[in-house]
This record gives structure tokens, sequence and C-alpha cells, in this order.
């Protein structure tokens, strides 16, 4: 791993709850989508941290408030040591610098009105102090450069661009500030098998070259296990086991993890009539009304009594060296059983 | 592992689960050259130019399409038919009706352009203030544009009218075009902020705007470099067409005798003075009126056509 | 490549397989110019097996399987060649009435997107109920029991009380599942699934492979899957067809195309991707981009990404060779793809 132990991002407690309102003059609150509902990580430099999950479970939330385009409903994000959810105005446009994302849909992610130049030139405009006016031209066909595109094509409209380049764009964009951590939110799941290939490696290239932090956000459980040092699991809103990523993988301790990764279909037809399957009942429920306890028991084949009453935390339990919010937390491996 | 070279163009598909796999574009277009492309296969387009070209040349220059002077009486002729002397009869007054419906395109033109710009500023700007900032902003302008377009529009005209020039008076001529231009971006606004509105919305949600903010701009960045391009394409069509109904509502005013009047010379004052001669001459009024119909028309099918040029699912 | 398809068909008692799809072609008129969807698309299903038409965007899986249920838009499509036969009978060269009655108790689709294929104002219950209504006539009271019914064997918790809410009221995942329960209600013999898991979790995709896969079983179905996934086809597919630019390179059981890829296509989006054992080294990746369908390269399509290419790749299209009874490819040096595999 070439993660050392500085830790650059700490978040802590971090709880984002959407209001529900009923009413139309006089609003009245009904009740609380709890999207984020406290969550802990540290990010250390050089790191990738891989954050997965199933859609509703709070990762997209997550990565807007690390990215302060949400305030949280409490707790901090801290990087470098400084709160961005508590700063305000040229301090939180200064902090912006540091922390930049690469987003999931290249279609929508660029302005289609803008040329590539001014796309990707746009970061200069807002922090003018970064490149002087004179250097800016240059400096975008140089990030262009770096990105795998041709820094002739400035003129270029994003349209004209395929899904995998204009990914590359964003991630252009993403970096013209030289921020040290960036977050992709699920910056391969748009694009094709073949294009997702280069854009990994494009990322993985890019850290090295510019000892980047990464937190990678993910559904696809086989790109985030390539990519990642760490990897934190989420469901409803918490973060549920957290570990290296030979931990999690093959030797996952809390059962939605488990079912998580026995539901991926393996890219191998040998042995796939006799492979082991745990196949989860229903859906997950709605964070609006999430289950007492422990969020997972409504699905979970190990569920007690315990588990209404006591809401696991998320610690490190006997018979594993990670941590793993189940009361029942079990080494099993499911990746490589067959 | 790179594909450096940008020459060829995806077409996409399974990224949208029901779009046909024909969005192709040409790898060196722009979003205004497609528009622009067909536009101009267009015939429609072609031909409200043409006629475009033609009342405004009018306008501008009323004297290169007569050389006889509108104020010019000969109570005389008042009333005379066409003749190959005055093409289009004498009015009333023994005027040539020709001249004064060359001479009417101006203010007409004038009026309709000037209201549907101070119609775009107040109704977009509100629009796209309303739909960015949201919240107690958005709740107070929704709330009065729905009050405005609740009032009938002749009602809301002759109520403000009546009360700011009414009939007797005798306001200046710049006055009187000023208050008139006045009422119609009064009353018209509320139509092209609901508009605005709803295309800011939808262009703020997108990813663009968000990787904006991430990036540090501020909301004036956001609404100029990023809202305001993306919500154009409406607003301008719709601008288009309100050029073609204020120069009619112009025209209504003047005939209930609370818009425009002499010494004015517009197409709405000449069908208003000759309304009540229809049956002993009707060409007094037929000429103003084909005028304004087909000004009207100009405009209106120059909005279809650029509206449907601008529609995605069309190309 | 009829000839490949000649060699394959025998089955069946009229003589073939149960769906056929012979040297189809269709074509895209777009202000831009014509754009080649479909170049001669071969492939075939019997009754309880299953197909997995594997592609990326613009490959033509989907458009294909449009042109087999007749709903592709044209214009702007157009089917310029080749037959779709259904138990020996050519569905192009019937009328419209006649391929009606065919769609949903012959063949019936899935498609990806639940939520925009259900109509959002009626109740689910209905929706399902109307599809006996229509083909068969039944009775309103009988149509409802037999929703209900499905809606059961599709394994919608508590059925009976659902029946009459809307789909908004349903999550993805029982979306999915009201959406199979339609396109099953007439007990059609071809299931054609479109993605139809690309939109929801892997938890709940794997719920969805698994009912089709049973409900497959259960009333002996040909199961047609389009998909990209190379995780869904290893998984349930007894054969694949690659599709690329329109065409198929290479078809073949599922293990021996996992096993030694005999083209250089479905070789690259096996390598690329990630495996346990290739963390921290650079992932494999096809280079260059998928190739646009109103400029398709000469010769073979794919010669410009191709890490086999000679310089007959980019005259020659390659035909889709016969490697075994079971298997093709459509590259020139499929000996070397195979043996280096």
């Amino acid at each position: 791993m070439k993660a050392d132990a500085e830790s650059i991002l700490e978040v802590r407690d971090l709880v984002k709850h959407f209001p529900l309102t009923q009413g139309i003059v006089v609003k009245r609150q009904i009740g609380a989508i709890k999207a984020v509902d406290g969550v802990s990580f540290d990010l250390h430099r050089g790191e990738t941290l891989g954050i997965v999950g199933e859609s509703g479970c709070g990762k997209s939330t997550l990565a807007k408030l690390l990215m302060a385009l949400e305030r949280p409903t409490s707790g901090s994000v801290r990087i470098r040591g400084k709160d961005i959810t508590a700063a305000r105005g040229a301090e939180l446009k200064r902090m912006r610098r540091n922390i930049q994302m690469v987003m999931q849909d290249p279609y929508t992610s660029l302005n289609p009105r803008m040329t590539v130049g001014d796309i990707v030139g746009e970061p200069f405009e807002i922090h003018p102090d970064v490149a002087p006016k004179g250097d800016r031209r240059r400096r975008v066909q140089e990030l262009l450069e770096v990105v795998g595109l041709n820094p002739d094509h400035i003129n270029r409209y994003p349209h004209q661009f395929s899904g995998g380049q204009r990914q590359r764009i964003g991630i252009a964009r993403g970096l013209a500030l030289q921020p040290e951590i960036i977050i992709c939110d699920e910056p391969v799941s748009a694009l094709d098998v073949s294009i997702q290939a280069q854009v990994m490696n494009l990322l993985e290239r890019l850290q090295d070259e510019f000892d980047l932090s990464y937190i990678f956000i993910a559904h696809d459980l086989s790109v985030v296990r390539h990519i990642s040092d760490r990897v934190a699991v989420m469901y409803l809103g918490k973060i549920v086991e957290l570990g290296s990523d030979s931990e999690i993988y093959d030797t996952p301790t809390h059962p939605y993890t488990q079912a998580l990764l026995s539901a991926v279909p393996v890219p191998d037809p040998e042995g796939r009539e006799t492979r082991q399957r745990i196949i989860l009942q229903g859906d997950p429920p709605s964070p609006a009304n999430p289950p007492s306890g422990c969020h997972f028991r409504t699905r979970c084949w190990k569920a007690q009594d315990i588990c209404a009453e006591q809401r696991p935390a998320l610690e490190v339990r006997p018979g594993s060296a990670h941590p793993s919010a189940c009361h029942f937390a079990e080494v099993r491996d499911v990746v490589n059983a067959k | 592992m790179s594909d450096p070279t940008v020459t060829q163009d995806l077409i996409k598909g399974a990224d949208e689960p029901t779009a046909s796999p024909v969005a192709v574009k040409d790898s060196r277009r722009s979003l205004w050259r497609d528009t622009w492309d067909i536009l101009k296969r267009r015939k429609i387009f072609w031909i409200s130019l043409v006629m475009l070209i033609l009342f405004l040349a009018m306008a501008a220059f009323p004297s290169l399409f007569t050389h006889k002077d509108p104020e010019y009486a000969t109570l005389a002729k008042s009333m005379e038919g066409p003749s190959s002397e005055a093409w289009f009869g004498y009015d009333l007054q023994g005027r040539d009706v020709f001249a004064r419906a060359v001479y009417g395109a101006r203010t007409s033109i004038v009026v309709g352009v000037l209201a549907t710009l101070a119609t775009v500023l107040i109704g977009g700007l509100t629009g796209v203030l309303a739909a960015y900032f949201g919240r107690w902003l958005d709740a107070i302008v929704s709330r009065v544009g729905e009050m405005l377009l609740g009032l009938p529009y002749v009602l809301g005209a002759i109520i403000i009218l009546g009360t700011i020039a009414p009939a007797q008076s005798n306001p200046g001529k710049v006055m009187i075009m000023a208050v008139v231009i006045i009422v119609l971006a009064l009353l018209g606004w509320p139509i092209l902020m609901r508009i605005a509105r709803s295309a800011v919305i939808q262009a703020k949600h997108q990813d663009y705007v968000q990787a904006a903010r991430a990036l540090g701009a501020g909301p004036m960045r956001i609404i100029f470099r990023h809202l305001l391009p993306n919500s154009l394409a409406p607003i301008l069509v719709y601008a288009t067409i309100t050029i073609g109904s204020f120069i009619g509502a112009e025209a209504t005013l003047s005939l209930l005798g609370i818009g425009l009047r002499s010494p004015v010379i517009s197409w709405g004052i000449a069908i208003a003075d000759h309304a009540s001669y229809i049956r002993t001459a009707p060409h007094a009024m037929f000429f103003p009126a084909a005028f304004l119909s087909l000004c009207v028309l100009t405009f209106v099918m120059l909005g279809e056509a650029v509206r449907d040029a601008l529609d995605p699912k069309l190309r | 490549m009829t000839e490949v398809l000649s060699e394959q068909v025998g089955r069946g008692s009229h003589g073939g397989a149960l769906l056929e799809v012979d040297n189809l072609h269709v074509e895209f008129r777009t202000r831009a110019g014509v754009a080649k969807a479909v170049n001669g698309v071969t492939y075939s299903v019997d009754a309880g097996e299953t197909l997995a038409v594997l592609g990326e965007s613009g490959s033509g899986k989907s458009v294909t399987a449009q042109t087999i249920m007749g709903i592709l838009d044209m214009p702007p499509g157009k089917i310029t060649g080749g037959e779709i036969r259904f138990r020996g009978v050519d569905l192009l060269k019937l009328p419209e009435d006649q391929r009606r009655k065919i769609r949903g108790e012959g063949i019936s689709m899935v498609f990806q997107d639940a939520l925009s294929a259900l109509n959002p104002v009626f109740p689910v219950g209905w929706q399902i109920a109307e599809m006996f209504r229509t083909h068969r006539g039944t009775s309103r009271a009988e149509a409802k029991k037999k929703a209900i019914e499905l809606m059961d064997r599709v394994r919608i918790p508590a059925a009976k009380d659902r029946v009459n809410d809307f789909p908004h009221q349903f999550s993805g995942g029982m979306r999915q599942r009201i959406m199979i329960a339609m396109a099953i209600a007439l007990d059609p013999e071809i299931l054609i699934a479109d993605e139809p898991t690309t939109a929801l979790d892997v938890t709940v995709q794997a719920q969805i492979m698994g009912l089709l896969a049973e409900l497959q079983r259960d009333s002996n179905m040909g199961l047609i899957l389009i998909t990209h996934d190379l995780g869904v086809v290893a998984d349930v597919a007894d054969k694949i067809a690659v599709m690329y630019g329109g065409r198929i390179v290479e078809h073949a059981t599922v293990h021996d195309l996992y096993k030694s890829p005999a083209h250089p296509y479905s070789k690259g989006l096996l390598e690329s991707i990630p495996r346990v054992d290739h963390k921290g080294k650079e992932l494999y990746a096809i280079k260059g981009l998928p190739p646009n369908l109103l400029e398709m390269p000469t010769g073979c399509a794919f010669h410009p990404r191709c890490p086999y290419r000679r310089d007959n790749c980019v005259t020659d299209v390659p035909p889709l060779y016969t490697i075994s009874g079971t298997r093709g490819s459509a590259c020139h040096y499929w000996r070397e793809v195979i043996d280096e595999g």
C-alpha cells in the first residue's frame, strides 16, 4: 500500500437529513430522509478509499457533503485539519482548490454550450491567481495532454467527443487546480466496458503522477477492488464495514457485505451450477423510515431480537481485525468459496 | 492505452434506454450550427426572413417605398377608392392609405420589438433569479406572475391605460408610445418568467452546474456562463412569437381608443379610425389590416421555424 | 454466413430452430447519413435455451431485438435485408395483424427501464390483466384473478393487496417483476430480455436473474438475454453471440468463449475485466473507440483497434468462419487468437 499514516481528510459523525415537509403555505416537517446517518472515516495521503453500496445507501449524498455542495445536518469534514462544512465565502473557495470531483455522467457533467478549452480553463477563471491569464491556454492544453486528449481540440464542443473522452475532459477539469483529493462518483459506470479500463488506467496513472488521494464511489465491486486500498461498505446511510481491500473481499464479516459480494456475477462460467449464492429477500427499506436497531436486520438471515433493539456500532469485533457493524460479525469467504 | 485522436464520433444508444440509436452528429458541428443547418432548409424560414427584411426596411426607410407624404391630406379625395394614382386609395381625411400603411410600420414594429425586449428583460431576469435562488423569492415572483396572468390582458390594459392616459387626454408622441410599451411589457412578462424559470430549474440540476459550484463559482458566473446559455432557446423562440402578438395587441388597444393615437401613424390607429366606415370604404381599413396581419404572421412563422430548429427531437 | 447457419439448424419440427434471425440488415436514415446499425446478423434460439447477445452501445444488439419484436421505429429505421423466422415463418413478410398476435403470445420482451415501460396512470394489476383482455377476450374478473396469480408467480409479496397499486408505488426491482409478469402472461415461447437488470442494484439483480432462470425452466421458454455485462452472461447463458459494429463477430457456447475466445474483440473484453491477481497493475484496455456507424472502417470493423491486424484486415471483410458446429469467429486470424488464449 502506498498510503502513509498522514490523514488528509477526516470525516466525523457526518449526518445529512433531508426534511420531508407537508403543506404549501405553512410547511410542517413530517419526517426526514436519513441519507447519511453518522459516517466517520479517514483518508490518507496517496490512498484510494472505495465506497460501495446500492442506490439509496447515501454514497452520492456523502460525495456532495465532502464537496460542500450540501451542508450537513451535523458532523464535520476536515481537510488538512480545517472543517470545510464550517467554511464560508473566500475561505470555502480557497478550500475547494484542494478537493475536486469527477462525476458519473459524462453527458450531463459538461456544459454543452462551452468549448473544451473553456470547460477545462474555467477553474483558472474562478481562481485567477492559480495561472496568469497569458498562461492559461497553454495550461489547458497541457491538461488535455495529461488525460490523453489531443490538445489541438481545445475549440471543440463536448458533443463532438465520445463518452470516454468526455470523462477525460471532466478529469482534466478536476485536475486543473492541482487538488490533493479527488472524489470520483461512479466515474466509469456510464461508460462502455471497453472504455472503462482506459479510464481506470488513467485514474491510476494520475494518482501516481500527482500524488492524489481518491474517494472512489461505485456500485461495481470488481472495479472498486481493483483501484482501492481500503473499502467502506455503506447500507442505508451508515458504513457497515470498513477495511483493507483484502479484508473486505476475502474475509468479510458483515452479512450485508457477504450478500453483496456473493450477488456479483462472476465472469467465469466454470462451476456456476455449484456456486453458493446468498440471495437477499426484498428491497432495501426506505431511508425515510429505516428499521430500528440494525438497519439491515429486515433482510438479514442472522437477525435476532437484539438486532431490533440495539444498533450495532462500527467496531473491531472478535475474530477479525477490521471494524464491522454487526452483532454477529463472523468471517465468511464468499468470493473464493465454490 | 489512450485514444488521443478525436476523429470518430459514437452513435450513442444504450446510454439512454429508450433513445433510438440514431443521434448521429457530424464532428464539426456546434449546436447553433445544427440549428442553422435545419433552418436554412426550411422554406417557411426563408419566406418569413424575406418578409421580415421587407418590413424592417419599411420601418427604417419608409421613403424608399413611397414618395408621398402620409400627413398630406386632400379632404376632397376622402374615402376615394384605389386608383393608379393611389394604389390603396385615400382615407377619411383624404390621406394616401398606402403611404400611411408604410409609415405605420415603424411605430408598430418599434412598439412590438421594444415591448418584447422589455418583456424578455423583466421576465427573463425574474425567472432566472426566481429559479436560481428559489425559496421566498421564487414564491413572491411566481405568485405575482400568476396574479397578472389571471387578469385578462385587454382588461388589464384598459384599466392601466385608462388611468395613465385616458382617451380624452393628449399626450406627446413619444410619451404615448412609451406608456403603451410599458403596459404591454407589464402584462406580458409573467409568461416569459415562467418559461425562463422552468428552463433554468431544468438546467440548474445538471451536473455541470454542480461541477461549477464545486470549483467555487459564484452565482453570477453560474447564471451567466451556465444557466442562461442553456435556457436561451425557449426564451428566444417565445420572444419572436411575442413580437407578433404585441403588434396585434397594440392595434387592439388603438381600436379601443386607449392605445396609440394621432398624430402617431400606426396600423392600429388606421384600423381604429376606419372601423366604422367598413361598409362604405372597406379599402381604408383593409390595407392597414392586411399589413398588420402579414407582419404578425412573419414573426410568428419565424418563431415557429426557430422553435422547430432548436427542438432536438427533430434532429 | 447462411452456410454457417444451415449447419446449426436442423432442430424442431419445421427443420429449424424455434427462432432464427437470418442475415438481418437494418439501417437508420438520418440527416447526417445512413447508419448501418445491423449488418448481417444471424442467430437462433431454441426452446429452453438461453442465448446471450453481448455488445456495447451501438453494436446493434438492441436494434436486432426491436426488429424481432416488430417495434423498430420506421422511419428512421429500415430493414434492408434478411429474414426472421419464428417456427419457420418469416415474420417480416407477415401482415401487421398476424404479427401483433405473435407479439406477446409467441415472442415477448422485457425492457431495461421498467418505470417508463409501465403506464403511470393505471394500476399494475389492470395493466397485466389487459394482456388477457385484449389477446384472449377474458372477462374483467377472470383477468384480474389471473393478474394476481402472475404477480404471485413473479414473487411480488402480498400480490392480492397490491394489485390495485400504481407503478410508482413499487421499487425498481418490483417494477421489473411486474414487467416480467406482463411479458410471460400469455406463455410466450421466446422471451427477449433487453438489459433487464442494468438499472438495478446487484442484490436485486441477483433476484431478477434467478427469477428469469426459474420461469424459463418451468415453461421451457427460449430466452434471448441482451446485455453488456460479462458477469451476468457467464452466469446464465448457454450460448453467446458477441456483437460489434452491427455484426456478430463471435458465437460460441458459454464455456468455449470464456475459456478461449476466438475473436480479438471478445478476448479484449474478457481481459479488461479487473481481476484479483491484476490488482495494482494496469488493466488491459482495448485501445481506441467503437466504430462510427456512419463511416464504418473498411474490411473488418474492428481492425483499427485490433492487436492482430494484418494488411488484409483493412481490405477484406472477414466472413463468419466456422470453427466447430457450435462455434464461429469473424476474424481472419481466429486460429492465432485461440492458440494464444
